[in-house]
């Protein structure tokens, strides 16, 4: 029935539903993320009604959204999801690690089938045959190689309620059917009565919230005036309920009727259930109630009847009413916007910025009297421009639990894989940082982090041995300082082993001697092809690794640093720009070109006197800094300026540093500090060697942002 | 024009049914749960409530109990959009003064079908 649609007869248009697909391919992502996280956060052993609901609801929506845009493979699954968590949600069943599990691999598995119908259906479907069955033999209280393991209800039930679908084998891919009523769950009229007082009975509906598994209660309207009135839908007996009722209300007061199934009008003064206008065959596809407000009938006499029933209802208990939930508060404060037209309102500003500089540069020779108010003007302009561009940018930041939310998956799988028992502890994940940074920081983190467990942590026999607690522990946290942000990946593994590096790097053939410092031993790690794993695992050490996220991250002008004592654990700690469209950069003349230094690399600069430089083979230059020679670039040779006065030269040198080494730039002069507005110059022009972008100046030239890395590289060779 | 106030905690649902009536020539609001539906029923006109059943906070069954509280929405039709039409949902539903279920999934021209049998 779920699957087929009926044409209807009403406004006859033909609705393409396509145009809602993304949204509700994000929507899906978020609530499978959402769920993901519920699932890892769950404590099995007291989990509470506000969560199991939580997981449910993603789950139902993602099943209600699947099957109306017709992605009936998603809607299948998350179907069997949805029915084993409510069983759960009802406490019909006590949550084990094997449906978590289940459940984690159903969001990865729906998640796979949602990417291959946004990409129109391209691509191996992944089967959910086994999936659908482990769910379903789950739900049925069936432990997979274990006895049945239903969860008894906490006030002794009668007879345990088996599932219909235990004694037969489930199906293998059940279709799309009304969730299995659980259990045999009964409807009673219970009538408490006479009373004293009317709120006496306020115990008995306290009984039901405070017992979970008991059932569902709510006030219905009693036909005598001293007395109070219930339906009640449980699954213990009679005699059960009696008992635990005596403890309120004697049990001479109690009535226990049984309600007959609702729908046949239990209740003596109900109305009979009717179903007007049910246009589908099987008629179950909408209905109306007979005699309900604003339902259409053929004749309407008492058309003013106001429901009477719902008023005195009103004050039912709001039991299931589920408790704030955050998302559905973010929802209405929040809007989707296109990435592409965030970067174009950041491209705006910063052109605007540009212009801005231009203006206050042209202005500065004005006369303060006679341009009094255009200059209060321009001092507001650059006021105005730096706080809008200051907004904008933020638009752009989103906070690092994005980044971190991914991880505690990610250990948990991988330490079950090593047979390891690790916990995730994060800090500072409010910090924010520019989305373009996101995205690229996060296949280098998760590279340390699977380093951390597979390296780092020993197993849980060891820790134990070396008088550690069982548990390793990773640590990921982020925070802000000065202009950058640093992350930091720390675990209490077994650290770095001095001896190992050493002889590991001598065996690759690096030159290395015992009087290297720690820190220098440690960046040994960064060299190509270098690994300490005794042997390679599935999960890391094959060899490429910390090369690759050193490289990564000095892209992103940022650097990395290692700190670790053996057998107590290392630290590697990235520092990042906040973000990369805007870079604070040293500008330096050569000629009459400007070139932009990142001031993130800049070391030092100075005069330098001739008795310093010496000319070594093929005429490269060595300088001397403080006993210590470095590579001299002429950045006039690097980029052929052309020098129209040739008695001068650069005597100005700057020490920048990258990938660990240092060279100094030769330059004509200094000319100051400020932020640039990185401009990517691949996607304007090509690729230039020993550029990394450009900007534009104040005075409306263009300026080169150079390669730090690339010029480092360079001298080595 | 007749408003129609649709009441989803699922943004694509919620896009679809205003999509829906928005074309059909109603004039939709829309709300994310049941407690900002009962704040948008207030500020506006409302002439018919869809609800989602199931939604964080407020549920449907829930919603239609307090707007039926309020002399206001004593007679306005209610609708409830739910993925399941058993017999306890129908009797809640009932009891807290609905006017009528419908369900999920549904194609468009139903909900239009439907919507046009009650309103008026």
């Amino acid at each position: 029935m779920a699957e087929t649609y009926q044409e209807g007869s009403g406004a006859g248009a033909d609705f393409d539903l396509s145009q809602f697909y993304q949204i509700f391919f994000e929507e899906a992502g978020e609530n499978l993320d959402q769920m993901e996280q519920m699932l890892l956060d769950l404590d099995l052993s007291s989990a509470n009604d506000e969560e199991l609901n939580g997981i449910f609801r993603c789950a139902h929506s993602i099943k209600g959204g699947s099957a109306t845009f017709g992605f009936s493979d998603v809607a299948e699954l998350t179907h069997q999801m949805e029915s084993l968590l409510d069983r759960l949600r009802r406490h019909e069943l006590q949550p084990i690690p094997q449906m978590v599990d289940v459940l984690l691999e159903s969001a990865d598995a729906s998640r796979s089938l949602l990417a291959r119908h946004q990409a129109g259906g391209q691509g191996e479907a992944v089967s959910t045959t086994s999936l659908v069955r482990r769910i379903s033999e789950l739900a049925a209280g069936l432990v997979p190689g274990d006895a049945p393991a239903v969860a008894p209800p906490p006030p002794p039930a009668a007879p345990a309620p088996t599932p219909a679908t235990q004694a037969a084998a489930p199906a293998p891919a059940p279709k799309v059917v009304t969730p299995a009523v659980a259990g045999q769950a009964r409807t009673l009229e219970i009538q408490i009565g006479p009373l004293d007082r009317l709120e006496q009975a306020d115990a008995i509906k306290e009984l039901f919230r405070d017992i979970p598994g008991l059932g569902a209660i709510r006030d219905i309207e009693s036909p005598q005036a001293n007395t109070r009135s219930f339906a009640v839908e449980t699954t213990s007996t009679n005699d059960d309920l009696l008992d635990l009722f005596a403890f309120h209300v004697a049990k001479e007061q109690v009535l226990i009727r049984d309600a007959a199934a609702p729908a046949s009008g239990a209740a003596a003064d109900e109305d009979e259930e009717t179903v007007l206008a049910a246009g589908a065959p099987g008629g179950e596809a909408y209905g109306f109630f007979s005699e309900a407000p604003g339902a259409p009938r053929a004749d309407a006499p008492h058309a003013a009847q106001a429901p009477a029933q719902a008023v005195k209802v009103a004050a039912a208990p709001k039991a299931s009413e589920p408790k704030v939930a955050m998302q559905a508060q973010m929802e209405s404060t929040t809007i989707r916007v296109d990435v592409k037209k965030v970067d174009q309102l950041i491209n705006l500003v910063g052109e605007l910025v540009i212009t801005q500089a231009m203006l206050a540069q042209n202005s500065r020779g004005l006369d303060a009297g006679a341009y009094q108010q255009l200059l209060a003007g321009l001092a507001d302009l650059d006021r105005n421009t730096r706080d809008l561009q200051e907004s904008v940018m933020s638009i752009r930041m989103i906070p690092m639990s994005i980044v971190f939310s991914r991880f505690p998956r990610m250990l948990r799988d991988l330490a079950n894989k090593l047979g390891k028992k690790v916990e995730l502890v994060t800090l500072g994940e409010a910090t924010e940082l520019d989305k373009g940074l996101v995205e690229k920081i996060t296949d280098p983190l998760t590279h340390l982090v699977r380093n951390s467990c597979d390296h780092g942590i020993e197993m849980p026999a060891d820790r134990l041995a070396k008088g550690k607690s069982e548990h390793g522990t990773i640590t990921l946290s982020a925070s802000h300082q000065g202009g950058s942000i640093v992350i930091e990946v720390r675990d209490d593994g077994r650290g770095l082993s001095r001896e190992k590096i050493l002889s590991k790097a001598q065996e690759r053939g690096i030159e290395v001697s015992e009087q290297m410092s720690d820190a220098e031993v440690w960046q040994l790690i960064f060299a190509p092809g270098f690994s300490t794993a005794d042997e390679v695992t599935d999960v890391s050490g094959r060899g490429v690794g910390m090369d690759v996220v050193k490289r990564n991250i000095a892209a992103l002008n940022g650097s990395v640093e290692i700190d670790s004592a053996e057998g107590y654990g290392m630290k590697v700690s990235v520092r990042l720009p906040l973000t990369l469209a805007i870079m604070d950069g040293m500008s330096v003349g050569v000629s009459d070109e400007v070139y932009i230094l990142p001031l993130s690399s800049v070391v030092e600069s100075f005069q330098v006197n001739a008795d310093d430089v010496s000319t070594v083979a093929q005429g490269s230059q060595l300088v001397k800094v403080r006993d210590e020679y470095m590579p001299v670039i002429a950045l006039e040779k690097i980029f052929q300026v052309p020098r129209f006065d040739p008695n001068k030269s650069s005597n100005i040198m700057v020490v920048v540093e990258a990938d660990g080494s240092r060279v100094a730039l030769l330059v004509d002069e200094l000319l100051g500090q400020h932020q640039v507005v990185v401009k990517n110059l691949e996607s304007n022009y090509r690729k230039v060697p020993n550029v990394s972008g450009a900007t534009i100046l104040g005075d409306g030239t263009v300026a080169l942002i150079l390669d730090t890395g690339g010029l480092v590289r360079r001298a080595r060779h | 024009m007749q408003s129609i106030l649709a009441v989803d905690d699922s943004p694509s649902m919620r896009k679809m049914v205003s999509f829906t009536l928005t074309g059909a020539g109603y004039h939709v609001v829309e709300a994310v749960d049941g407690q900002d539906a009962l704040e948008k029923a207030e500020s506006h006109n409302i002439d018919l409530v869809l609800a989602d059943q199931n939604m964080p906070r407020l549920d449907g069954i829930g919603l239609t109990r307090k707007l039926r509280e309020n002399p206001k929405f004593k007679t306005i039709p209610i609708l409830i959009l739910t993925t399941e039409s058993s017999d306890q949902m129908k009797q809640a539903g009932r009891t807290a003064g609905a006017t009528g279920w419908l369900v999920k999934p549904f194609d468009p021209n139903r909900l239009i079908e439907v919507i046009q049998k009650v309103i008026r």
